[in-house]
């Protein structure tokens, strides 16, 4: 996963060094990613991993590095994954 | 001793009625700093309002100081632009100066000598994108050191220190900022440009040379990204709405008298014009509520629990976007139809309902971190917004 973030860095992120060698706690806002960035991260994170951020998770700091952004969209699929077999269930 | 909030807002109205509107329109003709009202200001300790009260400022709520704009802006919409501006600035240093001992000491300061503090945070090739800059802050021992080609700085020919925003290092990104304040004895500016506009001439806004060495003390911990969304955004917003609400209710009040002269011209006939003012008032119900709203929820909090968090964000920024971009449309309005309804009288610059120097300072409103800038970062925080 986290190279898939990596990739999504490299694409949207407009970053001023190679996110597919930054450190995962490093902090995007101080090598360049912008907030007009960070949108189009956020929309790219949502299409490959089919998720849907909410808007309590649309800060800064769920988005400051690629482990925010891991833990993030853990969350989020660990959530879709409960709710899945209710679906089926029911 | 701080002053009720009544008392200050009746001192904001014997100095906006007195000393603001009496110099007003020389202000405006010669597009020379409001130095009375200022003065007037400094000699109320106006200059402290933002600063709590355990560092000898007034220590006035967003309520009172939006309260203070408005009423500024319906006698001199420079002298309230420019009190605006110096309180924005204030409020940066007082939300986020943190431990640091020499901003706490710096406030006192303020307060003591009444200093008047300007922003430099516009740039040569980045514009007015607050959140880009081009100079960075170069660290030499104990000093910073930065020199910033400003496209404008308000009153900063008149201002007793500068709040600027640069790079954190000058290797640093362009959105990696900091806020480095510079007193007096710290920089040199150099005009570069002059200051004859169509409105809001007394703001005496020119490009500008700032070449600092300050002391390294005085760069601000933490990031300018933080305190842009949590206190220089909704401030700017809240309190420029405010300044351009009080023109709107001087115009409005313009237009009233009129209607009222002619209905007393001709009792038993409503005169045509009471029509149009009664539709121009309720724009102006719609933008004082809208500006108030605002004012009491940012403030909600900003003294709230968890207020840093729910300050940046994105259902909070365009809240105080769309209140700057409602405002900045219907001052416009509603001047123009205050002007519609008096008519010729108020086209005539030396009529008792002269509306021209309001018209013109409303229309720097649109302009002021231009709407279409505005609407844009909107647009694209909407992609992401769930509304859940």
């Amino acid at each position: 996963m986290k190279d898939d973030i990596r990739e999504i860095l490299h694409e949207h992120a407009r970053l001023t060094q190679d996110a597919r060698t930054l450190a995962d706690g490093a902090d995007l806002y101080q090598v360049g990613m912008t907030s007009h960035a960070s949108v189009n991260v956020m929309l790219a994170l949502e299409s490959r991993f089919d998720i849907e951020f909410p808007d309590r998770m649309l800060r800064r700091g769920t988005f400051a590095s690629v482990a925010a952004m891991r833990a993030a969209v853990e969350e989020l699929l660990a959530a879709s994954d409960v709710r899945m077999p209710q679906a089926v269930s029911a | 001793m701080s002053p009720s909030p009544s008392r200050l807002l009746e001192q904001a109205r014997e100095i906006g009625a007195g000393t603001g509107a009496r110099f007003a329109d020389d202000v405006d003709a010669t597009a020379r700093f409001p130095h009375e009202a200022i003065e007037a200001l400094k000699k109320h300790r106006f200059l402290g309002a933002g600063i709590p009260s355990e560092l000898g400022g007034l220590g006035a709520s967003m309520g009172d100081l939006a309260a203070v704009c408005e009423t500024l802006g319906q006698h001199c919409a420079s002298t309230a632009m420019v009190y605006a501006m110096h309180l924005i600035q204030t409020a940066c240093i007082v939300r986020h100066r943190a431990a640091s001992p020499f901003f706490a000491r710096y406030l006192v300061e303020v307060v003591e000598k009444q200093q008047l503090i300007a922003s430099v945070t516009s740039e040569v090739t980045v514009g007015g994108e607050l959140r880009t800059s081009v100079a960075g802050v170069e660290r030499r021992g104990d000093r910073a050191v930065v020199t910033k080609n400003a496209t404008t700085i308000s009153y900063g020919a008149h201002a007793d220190a500068l709040l600027l925003t640069a790079r954190r290092t000058p290797e640093a990104p362009p959105n990696d900022q900091v806020l480095v304040l510079l007193k007096k004895q710290d920089y040199s500016l150099e005009a570069a440009g002059t200051w004859d506009t169509l409105g809001m001439r007394g703001t005496c806004s020119p490009g500008f040379r700032v070449v600092a060495d300050a002391p390294v003390e005085q760069v601000m911990d933490g990031s300018f990204a933080d305190i842009a969304s949590q206190t220089m955004v909704p401030f700017s917003h809240i309190l420029w709405s405010s300044c351009w609400l009080g023109i709107a209710t001087a115009a409005i009040a313009r237009a009233h008298e009129f209607v009222r002269q002619q209905a007393r011209a001709k009792p038993g006939i409503v005169p045509p014009a009471a029509l149009r003012l009664a539709e121009v008032c309720n724009l102006h119900q719609l933008m004082r509520t809208n500006v108030h709203d605002v004012a009491n929820e940012c403030e909600k909090l900003m003294n709230g629990e968890g207020g840093a968090e729910a300050l940046s964000s994105i259902p909070f920024a365009l809240k105080m976007n769309n209140l700057k971009i409602s405002s900045s449309q219907l001052v416009l309005q509603i001047v123009h139809q205050a002007l519609l309804i008096c008519g010729i009288a108020a086209y005539k610059n030396d009529s008792s309902f002269a509306l021209g120097r309001h018209l013109r300072d409303a229309l720097s409103a649109a302009l002021m971190v231009g709407n279409d800038r505005i609407y844009a970062t909107n647009a694209s925080m909407l992609l992401v917004l769930k509304n859940d």
